[in-house]
């Protein structure tokens, strides 16, 4: 017998915290094993973000950084810079890219660091108690949206697949989501493709990736993933963005 | 021979694995509590399992593991 799945040597043997269901463990086992398949493990550094990730340098075998709030791109593209023969990835969720980090996310792109950042997109706070964040959705209720978001008062969602791909920095941008394995597979080919971007040099690449956050959406891992598909997909459109 | 196996002390029972088969091969165990004190998955009809990896897939904690 040949075994056809088994976890990664590129995660290590520690056990993920987060809560059951939640899309950062699957998420992070997809860019291990890319990191694998690309044999790029011993010249791969990643940098974490603050939020329910913020302990990934825990759960990956390279190098890892933790990055302040936001800074995560900043950290890459230091360490880019110094080793521009060497990979570097940042692993970032939506209120540490799209809401307190986004001049470093865009400027990032906008130089054309050659970076990969994976951007996980849940439309909520998920460490800080399920607040209301820039991506979270017209109408979703929230601890700090207790009646459903107001877009008179806070403004439609934002879209960053779609703003960073207009900036000619960006080599390869694409969004994905995790609710069903034709969507799995998608993803995990969109992070090999992003990772393949930055090794051939041809600029900034990120991968947006939707994923639920049950606890925080108040909702069962199956039926989390359900919402998802029934309320986020139609808002933020999956496929590639762009890719040069 | 297909061997489906389930690390359950990994496993947080969210059932996604459940939901992603094709076959219904898995099922939250009812009665067993693993060391996390969460009902884990537990494969109830291992001949029906066609290697798809749809559940291993989807595992947020990598607790599945597939023999072909």
């Amino acid at each position: 017998m040949a075994t056809i799945f088994k976890r990664t040597s590129v995660l290590t043997d520690v056990p993920f915290h987060y809560c059951p269901g939640c899309g950062h463990g699957i998420v992070h086992r997809m860019v291990a094993e890319v990191i694998e398949e690309l044999g790029i493990r011993e010249k791969t550094a990643g940098v974490a973000p603050v939020g329910c990730a913020v302990f990934a340098y825990n759960y990956f075998d390279v190098d890892m950084y933790e990055a302040a709030h936001g800074r995560a791109p900043a950290v890459a593209t230091g360490y880019k810079r110094v080793h521009p023969e060497n990979v570097c990835f940042t692993y970032q969720g939506d209120g540490d890219l799209a809401s307190i980090g986004t001049a470093e996310i865009v400027h990032a792109a906008h130089r054309g660091e050659k970076i990969t950042t994976i951007f996980i997109n849940n439309a909520i706070y998920g460490m800080t108690g399920g607040q209301m964040a820039p991506t979270t959705l017209v109408g979703q209720k929230t601890t700090t949206s207790p009646l459903g978001r107001d877009k008179d008062h806070c403004g439609e969602p934002i879209r960053m697949a779609e703003m960073l791909a207009t900036i000619n920095g960006s080599a390869f941008i694409a969004r994905t989501a995790l609710n069903n394995t034709a969507n799995l597979n998608k993803t995990k080919a969109a992070i090999k493709k992003a990772f393949e971007a930055q090794i051939a040099g041809k600029g900034f690449s990120m991968v947006e990736i939707l994923s639920p956050c049950p606890t925080n959406w108040g909702k069962a891992p199956g039926e989390a993933m359900d919402w998802l598909a029934e309320n986020m997909i139609p808002y933020y459109p999956l496929g590639i963005m762009k890719e040069v | 021979m297909i061997k489906v196996t389930i690390y359950e002390n990994q496993c947080k029972g969210c059932g996604l694995c459940v939901r992603a088969c094709p076959k219904a091969v898995l099922a939250i165990s009812k009665t067993h509590l693993n060391t996390k004190g969460y009902y884990p998955v537990e494969v109830v009809d291992q001949a029906a399992c066609i290697a798809c990896t749809s559940c291993a897939k989807t595992c947020p904690d990598v607790a599945i593991e597939i023999e072909k």
